[in-house]
């Protein structure tokens, strides 16, 4: 009997499970969040050369880096917010590891976001979603699908003199996805879980509220979104193992299924 | 009359760029006293404490009554040319190459008699007034200027060796996000650069006036960011060879002490904005420009930072913000010496708070960016090296020579 990982490595071989890349390239010019100017803000990705093959290092090529915790395409663990302040196993380095594999379900919102920047994700647009596609199952990663990652920076983070205006769930649909549909995490293109103006919504920013508050986990800045399925991929999503960290650029990979 | 400068044509790729050479520069300690002058646009003879006598060239003794107290003091600068001559050839090779060149004697109404480079619209017997400028080597020279100014006068062709005049020169301004980087835009056009390239980081973010800036004259805007080395390397890459004035524009001042502040975070972006992308600046820009310091009409000139006057002497409200631009400070100190084999000026502009919103708490005098840009314009023509921009500037510079122990107190209080 062939083992169900053996089974896996040889679909992976044949082509038969394909691997789909939901990073974005970490850059300098990647926006990062924009806060307030008097407030803290995340550091951008920078490199500094320590040699190139010169008189700092003859024989070898290599770079420090800084950035912030939720620089690039990131994962948000429940620490990051007040309300997962208390929570068990809620930093980087304590997430159980089984925690970074999980299915995905794809909510397509992208002629919504295109038509209007300010789309809000509510309950009877997944229920129209679950009609099609069925049920959300448990511990399943909610990915808001929008095509954002396609957009220049300008548009990406669409700032205007009222805040950032880009697409992002309602309080009510993500306390829903939790409470009714005990998800594993919410995941976006833009720059954070929540819609641009989701400082003005009741509480502030609900999915980071409702997610971190039960302890479920946060992507965004993700990419790629339009080549998974509405079901069925698997997600890889393992965050650098900083102790007492509340998130971390990583890696997403996305396996798929290829259809027979 | 000078004849008015022609726009210089484009350099024709075949011929050998001309080194930079320097004017000898060896001084004694004592006649850095003129350094001193010239560094900030003064004229300035030793005056015995002891006797009154005004002496030239500075000595260790009075040659009247042999005080050692001969402490340099603002005089006036009148007198009449007694004689000229012309140069035409000389075994010094920076003077070779630049003959023929003028020289004269200048009788000065306050005593001294001077030997001294002449400007093109002074004759024998004129009446002129002696300034005192700095050279390619950094030191003190003089050159006697019409009592009146003539038309074109910034034009003459021994007065631009002293100084950095914008006019037909490429600028790079390198932060246009700012009031201050605007306000310089603004100025260097009015002065006549050819060319204005004005740096703008994370361009999805607005910012106030973007299309005032944008439609400036000669303005062009470039991506830059001050905090990505590879971004600096990247736009020196491609404009360095090409940028004759450089004013650096990046400001980051937060109010806060040292103690009270939470964490690091602001003063590692104090730090990265301020000091690190002034030495980005300078390993990406300096060498091009120290290679360029006589290449024509529009040879490389002056770096010019733009430096609170808290650099001097910290400012505890601004604590951290102070001791970052003391860093730069020392930093411009540094690249001073290390661009000028290239005969490039580095200035530092020494401001007080400015009237710009980081600064909204504080009560006047601010000084307006626009004031700052056209002191700056009048520091490169005048090519001077420190210059104290408004009222607070230049307090804190008289009561700093004057008691720095109380100022500290003070500023402390």
């Amino acid at each position: 009997m062939t083992s169900v990982l053996t089974a896996f490595a040889t679909a992976l071989a044949t082509g038969a499970v394909r691997v789909i890349d939901l990073t974005h390239t970490l850059t300098p010019q990647f926006p990062t969040i924009v806060m307030p100017p008097e407030l803290g803000q995340c550091a951008p990705f920078r490199l500094e050369e320590i040699s190139r093959y010169d008189e700092r290092g003859p024989a070898w090529y290599w770079n420090n880096f800084t950035m912030g915790e939720h620089t690039g395409t990131h994962f948000d663990a429940p620490i990051h917010w007040v309300t997962g302040k208390e929570l068990p196993n809620n930093a980087v380095d304590t997430i159980p590891p089984d925690h970074f594999l999980a299915p995905a379900c794809v909510i397509d919102c992208s002629a919504e976001s295109a038509a209007d920047p300010d789309f809000v994700l509510t309950i009877p647009f997944v229920e129209a979603w679950e009609a099609k596609h069925g049920r959300i199952p448990p511990k399943s990663w909610v990915l808001l699908r929008t095509d954002w990652h396609k957009l220049p920076p300008k548009q990406y983070v669409n700032l205007l003199d009222d805040g950032p205006h880009s697409p992002g769930p309602a309080p009510a649909v993500v306390r829903w996805l939790v409470e009714e549909r005990d998800v594993h995490g919410f995941g976006t293109e833009t720059i954070g879980t929540d819609a641009g103006q989701a400082a003005h919504f009741t509480p502030p920013y609900p999915a980071h509220h409702y997610m971190h508050g039960r302890g479920r986990y946060g992507l965004q800045c993700l990419a790629n979104l339009d080549q998974l399925p509405a079901t069925g991929a698997l997600l890889l999503t393992a965050p650098l193992k900083i102790r007492q960290g509340s998130g971390s650029p990583l890696r997403v990979l996305a396996l798929v299924e290829t259809k027979p | 009359m000078t004849d008015e400068l022609i726009r210089p044509r484009r350099k024709d790729p075949l011929r050998k760029t001309r080194e930079p050479l320097l004017p000898q520069g060896v001084r004694s300690r004592t006649a850095h006293g003129l350094t001193a002058a010239a560094a900030e646009g003064r004229f300035a003879l030793q005056v015995c404490a002891d006797c009154g006598f005004t002496l030239y060239p500075p000595r260790d003794a009075c040659p009247r009554c042999l005080s050692a107290r001969l402490p340099f003091k603002d005089v006036p600068p009148n007198g009449t040319v007694l004689a000229e001559t012309t140069i035409r050839t000389s075994t010094d090779v920076y003077f070779r190459e630049r003959t023929p060149w003028r020289i004269g004697t200048v009788a000065l109404d306050c005593g001294p008699f001077f030997v001294t480079h002449l400007h093109g619209d002074v004759t024998e017997g004129a009446r002129v007034k002696m300034t005192l400028r700095l050279d390619k080597s950094g030191n003190a020279v003089a050159i006697a200027m019409p009592d009146r100014p003539t038309e074109h006068q910034e034009d003459d062709v021994q007065l631009r060796e002293l100084t950095c005049d914008p006019k037909f020169r490429r600028v790079l301004i390198t932060d246009g996000r700012n009031a201050t980087g605007q306000a310089m835009a603004r100025a260097m056009a009015a002065a006549g650069a050819s060319i204005i390239f004005v740096g703008v980081a994370d361009p999805w973010k607005p910012f106030p006036n973007e299309t005032t800036l944008r439609a400036t004259p000669n303005v062009e805007i470039v991506s830059l960011d001050l905090t990505d080395t590879q971004s600096v390397a990247d736009v020196a890459g491609e404009l360095a060879h090409r940028v004759d004035i450089l004013v650096n524009t990046a400001e980051h001042p937060r109010s806060g002490g040292i103690m009270h502040r939470n964490g690091l975070t602001i003063a590692q972006q104090e730090m990265d904005t301020r000091y690190f992308a002034l030495l980005r600046l300078a390993q990406h820009f300096g060498p091009t420009m120290r290679a360029r310091g006589a290449d024509g009409t529009n040879a490389a000139a002056a770096f010019v930072n733009l430096l609170s006057v808290h650099a001097l002497i910290n400012w505890p409200q601004y604590g951290a913000f102070s001791a970052t631009e003391a860093a730069c400070l020392s930093a411009a100190q540094a690249l001073r010496a290390e661009l000028r084999g290239g005969g490039i000026k580095v200035l530092n502009m020494f401001a007080g708070p400015l009237d710009t919103e980081w600064f909204q708490s504080v009560p006047p005098p601010k000084l307006s960016p626009t004031a700052l840009a056209t002191a700056t314009v009048d520091a490169l023509r005048k090519g001077i090296e420190d210059s104290y921009v408004g009222d607070i500037a230049q307090d804190i510079k008289a009561r700093l020579d004057a008691q720095p122990k109380a100022l500290e107190r003070e500023l402390g209080a």
